[in-house]
């Protein structure tokens, strides 16, 4: 019933791309991002198209994988495009009637920013499809260490995000079989109107709370009886390392990013 | 009521990498009044097998029949049928949800839409069954009892039904023994009493060889035997061979079988046993 929902969107082969260390990863996908935005011209998003398709071919992962990243997004890309087409001000009118003026300006401006917003999505679906949630997580909470300095809980919240994404296919579980029981019951989850079913829900929600409730004081129990006491001194089982490939990756972006200012300037 | 399943075959995830085949062409058929016990490993197909009885499950292939009846055919109400096959849950206390136990084992009853007086009827008669006085535990919060209390309340809940089948997926797993024999105790009475069906899964053999008449052992999603405990538990070589013990006074029975002592092979309760061997003892050959 519930056990065909695959979490996250991380695809699970094997490439040099998903064995880069998850910090360099994050932190290359941040200046992708300020790439992104300093690109002026048609020209530099042509190079991020390059670089982009070449990581996903290194990463092996499907172009159409990619993609699917976009598919939420679809309505506020096209939203962009339209607002963009019509209200931006130009002198090359192409179209004219009635109140509605597409000027060839409006329709550069208009392709350009919902391109923007593609590539800002397709580019961070790059990380997470090549980055297991846990090693996700791990990179997030090195890179927060700094913040620690001004009591930012970066190891908590890192633990936080590793527990929820551990308990998510057992809570998921747990629902399956609350509702496979209170099915037995004689309870009706399919039928009727929308307060009927919201009401129908109290039997699943109820019993899943309180699971939820006694999964984390069981937890609690036992991180405490094997003396955690949060990330003071705490090592890791998985040691990160920064490995040949992660500089080659680090010197790839660096060459993006060089292009795409030299682009701004000559252009 | 009868339940025949014949040829049942199902699998999890059909059609990805993850394929598992739970069930491998089962048959048997349940016949009115019959306490049977479904017994084998984990992961032997028990528990995937008992959720096609009531219909929670599709089979992948082959069919269940209730009164002759395919259970997945396309007329079938399949809510009121889960209410005559009632099915209680592994660690049922985690479906308890409302504010009082009366409240909650009339969840049941009121999705059969019975009137309130009836309702209140049914209450009672299922809080009788599992031996919680009425008066005392009717308005108290569910979520304050003990674990043993709460398993009762959970299996009130599917009583209340008033099924003409009862199943059971583990139904004394995680009690002490005090609330074990308290649930073991309420079956033999529902069972002797109201003439209930009973289906139980259990890893218990001592419990199977204290209530089953008839045993239907599973190893690997197959049926591998299917009859008396008697007959079955005497093949201590099968049942080990597929990760399974036979119960305490069996084991006891054929270690005096190997030292020479002249005993029934099938002995498999404490009481029976308990017997022969004073019948040795009296007639001075055991020495």
């Amino acid at each position: 019933m519930l056990n065909n929902i695959t979490m996250g969107q991380y695809y699970p082969v094997d490439s040099k791309v998903h064995r880069l260390d998850p910090r360099i990863k994050l932190i290359l996908t941040i200046v992708f991002i300020v790439a992104v935005f300093m690109a002026k011209t048609f020209a530099g998003y042509a190079l991020i198209l390059g670089f982009v398709w070449m990581t996903s071919r290194l990463a092996n992962v499907p172009f159409r994988m990619l993609m699917r990243g976009l598919k939420p997004l679809r309505l506020i890309i096209i939203l962009t495009f339209l607002l963009n087409l019509f209200f931006t001000q130009g002198d090359t009118v192409w179209i004219e009637f009635w109140v509605i003026r597409i000027t060839k300006e409006g329709f550069m401006q208009a392709a350009f920013y919902s391109l923007r917003l593609a590539f800002l999505v397709v580019g961070t679906s790059l990380l997470t499809l090549t980055t297991s949630p846990v090693a996700l997580s791990d990179g997030i909470e090195i890179l927060l260490t700094p913040l620690k300095k001004i009591h930012f809980p970066a190891h908590e919240l890192a633990m936080m995000m590793t527990i929820a994404l551990r308990f998510i296919p057992t809570l998921l579980e747990e629902t399956d079989k609350i509702m496979k029981a209170q099915m037995a019951r004689g309870a009706d989850f399919e039928s009727g109107n929308l307060l009927s079913r919201a009401k129908a829900m109290v039997p699943l929600l109820v019993p899943l709370f309180v699971s939820a409730f006694r999964r984390a004081g069981d937890l609690a129990m036992a991180m405490e009886s094997r003396c955690y006491h949060g990330g003071e001194g705490r090592t890791r089982l998985r040691v990160l390392k920064i490995t040949r490939n992660d500089w080659i990756a680090c010197g790839a972006m660096a060459v993006l990013l060089g292009l795409i200012i030299l682009e701004g300037i000559i252009l | 009521m009868s339940i025949e399943v014949s040829h049942l075959t199902h699998c999890y995830s059909e059609g990805s990498a993850l394929r598992t085949v739970a069930l491998n062409d089962v048959s048997f058929r349940i016949e009115d009044g019959e306490f049977i016990g479904i017994i084998g490993h984990t992961g032997s197909g028990k528990s995937t097998l008992v959720q096609h009885l009531n219909g929670l499950l599709k089979p992948s292939s082959g069919q269940v029949l209730v009164d002759g009846e395919d259970l997945n055919g396309e007329h079938v109400n399949r809510r009121a049928l889960r209410q005559r096959i009632g099915l209680v849950f592994q660690y049922p206390e985690y479906q308890l949800f409302e504010e009082t136990v009366a409240k909650d084992i009339a969840f049941g009853p009121k999705n059969q839409g019975l009137s309130a007086d009836e309702i209140a009827e049914r209450v009672r008669y299922a809080m009788d069954c599992v031996h919680l006085n009425y008066e005392k535990y009717a308005e108290r919060s569910p979520f304050e009892l003990s674990g043993g209390q709460m398993r009762r309340v959970a299996i009130a809940g599917v009583l209340a039904m008033r099924p003409s089948v009862l199943i059971l997926d583990e139904p004394t797993a995680g009690l002490d023994p005090r609330g074990r024999d308290k649930i073991l105790t309420m079956l033999e009475e529902l069972h002797a009493r109201e003439h209930v069906t009973i289906i139980m899964v259990s890893h218990s053999m001592d419990d199977m060889a204290r209530l089953a008449d008839r045993l239907i052992v599973m190893s690997e999603g197959k049926i591998v035997a299917d009859g008396l405990p008697r007959e079955i538990f005497a093949r201590e070589d099968m049942m080990t061979s597929i990760g399974l013990d036979v119960p305490a006074a069996a084991r006891l029975c054929a270690q005096l079988r190997t030292k020479g002592y002249d005993l029934p092979a099938d002995l498999f309760r404490p009481e029976e046993l308990k017997e022969q061997v004073l019948r040795l003892w009296k007639e001075g050959s055991a020495c």
